[in-house]
């Protein structure tokens, strides 16, 4: 089971702050991390190689700092990382990032299953899952929750709006995996260890052999032309009073609005 | 590289310095300088530069397609059941607005078992001047393989300018692969779409970074421009009976692609009584509930005000609850018209989730829980007598 996993660096939104004087984002001090449904895609592969055995792959595209994302996940157990890295590349949409991450899949050659998490905290677009199995011509499977291998067949249940629906595919293939999945294990010190003397391989847009016409700002339709930040809410109101008196006034207020 | 500073206009103001979310830039003997390394291409410091002097180069962007032989509005029309989904309805009512913008026609899309005819003269009376209508039994559920291979040769075909999807699991499954299989962009989540007045492209704006920027997006040079957009943000037409329209029958063409991806079962939440993308009302529970039985408390507010229960992903971790109620960057994000956050503290990925729904308002015994931020009307105290308090008076209210 050779099992092939996409990962992103983001920064840890939830560390974001907006400066209100410029609003702007404050971005010093912000941490990078492995977007954390990513996370759960490489446990959900480390799981399944230690059932099925093969290796765990696990790649990246981005600038040279994000081979400590992959450190990382060497250290959660991954046997081997590598990391998609050219100038060529800045300026990737959803559409240029599939495209390159498709072609360094082809070179790393065999596989029976990719896993890449739901989408990343960053942009949320959870476009380039779906957008690396069309470039592969892969059956895709979404938002999955739980997995069983059996019979070159990947069984897997995925998490709708208000039910869960249970689906087989044939291997190979993409999946992406929700947060409920499982719960990422912590690296050891084992893993540490190996992971700070790994060998990070790295591919330029040569060595994947992607055609200059699809990567990076040309290979992208759409681009960013705005950039600001949301009007704060604001206005809030808070309620004084008896609590019969808060809810009757909320009440009253919610009717006004047309709530209810 | 495709970014440069254009010294002779650059003034060194530090303007662009703040913007750029990747803190590339530095000004250096008062110009600024782009550390290439870093800079993303991402456009912020081109918006935010008030003199012109940054500048990113986008010649021969893929290969030039005859733009104008696209023309015409498309909305995919989800269903789920045999039931159209609202946020098709919600997408008639915007496409109605980009259509007339654009003076083209506004055309609805529709696949599903052959009983879903009968819905194609609904998505008329809201609005549509056309119906691509596709059936056959095994589009009943929706599937990526079929449903991506149907519509995306229902787009070689008729060549619509502008594809609009629902932002639901099925909207972002589907809308993905049409756009790669199309090489076309898609922008994911929008908030906001408009026609530019002169450029007749559409401009797409959406949340980035778990909401704390907005962005706005435009794909120029490919057709279809695709986007899919989130529910509850856009406003349903009135219904008309009267409007007149097109039903188009489109064949159904069997592939042996179909069949690799098999659904062998659905299972039910039975706790799931209105389904939360769909919900006009939101009344969920975090952590201050304090056990799981107490959810009843939620529940009983949300029936009175006919709304949807949600929960904060605390609740959903300790089991309290299913994650079908799961609101948040982990869950579902959500845009009612009522959302009621009772107990929870609003870490920045609930508010994510959450931050845009029209009326927002916080139970909580903190006074400085970062979800009073946000909220239209805030109640500092105890849920467990609010709640209830607010429960009874909704239905004296409603009689």
């Amino acid at each position: 089971m050779n099992i092939i996993v996409c990962i992103k660096q983001v920064p840890a939104t939830t560390e974001v702050r907006i400066n209100p004087e410029t609003n702007t984002l404050i971005r010093e001090g912000v941490p990078s991390i492995i977007n954390p449904f990513d996370e759960n895609a490489i446990e959900e592969a480390l799981r399944l190689r230690d059932i099925h055995g093969g290796k765990v792959t696990v790649i990246t595209m981005g600038p040279p700092q994000a081979t400590e994302a992959l450190r990382a996940s060497l250290a959660m157990g991954a046997d081997d990382a590598i990391l998609i890295s050219d100038r060529a590349f800045a300026g990737s949409d959803t559409l240029a990032t599939s495209y390159s991450l498709s072609r360094a899949i082809k070179k790393i050659g065999s596989f029976n299953l990719i896993i890449c998490g739901k989408q990343a905290i960053d942009g949320d677009t959870a476009q380039v899952g779906p957008g690396i199995a069309e470039w592969l011509s892969l059956p895709q499977v979404t938002f999955v929750v739980k997995t069983r291998i059996e019979n070159g067949k990947i069984f897997a249940e995925r998490l709708l709006e208000d039910e869960n629906e249970v689906v087989e595919a044939p291997l190979p293939a993409l999946i992406t995996v929700v947060k409920q999945i499982n719960e990422p294990r912590y690296p050891s010190l084992k893993g540490q260890m190996k992971a700070k003397k790994a060998v990070i391989t790295t591919l330029s847009a040569k060595d994947i052999e992607a055609e200059e016409d699809k990567v990076g700002l040309k290979g992208s339709p759409t681009w960013v032309v705005k950039i600001f930040t949301p009007p704060p809410k604001g206005g809030g109101e808070i309620l004084s009073g008896s609590v019969d008196e808060m809810t009757a006034s909320l009440a009253q207020k919610l009717r006004a609005r047309g709530i209810c | 590289m495709g970014i440069r500073v254009i010294n002779d206009k650059c003034i060194g103001c530090r303007l662009c310095v703040p913007a750029c979310p990747f803190g590339a830039i530095e000004i250096r003997d008062k110009k600024a300088v782009i550390n290439e390394g870093i800079c993303n291409l991402c456009g912020a410091c081109v918006d935010a530069c008030k003199f012109d002097a940054i500048e990113i180069e986008r010649k021969a962007v893929l290969a030039p397609l005859n733009l104008k032989d696209y023309k015409g509005v498309w909305v995919f029309a989800e269903q789920h059941e045999g039931a159209l989904q609202s946020v098709g309805l919600e997408l008639l009512g915007e496409g109605a607005k980009l259509a007339k913008d654009l003076a083209v026609e506004l055309s609805a899309v529709l696949l599903g078992a052959p009983s879903i005819e009968k819905k194609a003269e609904e998505l008329i009376h809201f609005g549509a001047d056309k119906v691509y209508l596709i059936t056959d039994k095994s589009l009943s559920r929706y599937s990526t393989a079929p449903y991506s291979r149907m519509i995306t040769s229902l787009i070689r075909k008729y060549k619509p300018e502008i594809v609009i999807i629902g932002a639901t699991t099925t909207g972002r499954d589907l809308a993905s692969r049409i756009a790669a299989r199309i090489k076309t962009g898609l922008t994911a989540d929008c908030t906001g779409l408009a026609i530019d007045p002169e450029k007749k492209v559409l401009r797409q704006t959406r949340p980035a970074f778990g909401g704390n920027i907005m962005a706005t997006i435009l794909c120029e040079n490919r057709r279809p421009q695709m986007a899919t957009v989130r529910p509850k943000v856009m406003k349903k037409s009135q219904r008309d009976e009267t409007r007149k329209g097109k039903v188009i029958k489109e064949p159904f063409s069997p592939s042996a692609e179909d069949l690799l991806v098999k659904i062998t079962d659905v299972i039910k939440d039975t706790t799931v009584k209105v389904n939360l993308a769909e919900a006009e009302i939101i009344v969920s529970g975090g952590r201050g509930l304090g056990d799981p039985k107490n959810f009843k408390l939620i529940e009983d507010l949300a029936e009175a005000l006919g709304g949807a229960v949600g929960a904060s992903r605390a609740t959903v971790d300790a089991g309290w609850i299913s994650s079908h109620h799961q609101v948040g960057q982990t869950g579902k994000t959500v845009c009612p018209k009522l959302y009621v956050a009772c107990g929870i503290s609003g870490a920045i990925q609930h508010l994510a989730g959450m931050s845009s729904s029209d009326t927002i308002v916080a139970i909580n015994k903190d006074p400085d829980a970062p979800i009073f931020k946000v909220a239209t009307y805030g109640i500092v105290g105890d849920l467990f007598e609010v709640v209830p308090a607010l429960t009874n008076k909704i239905k004296e209210l409603r009689g």
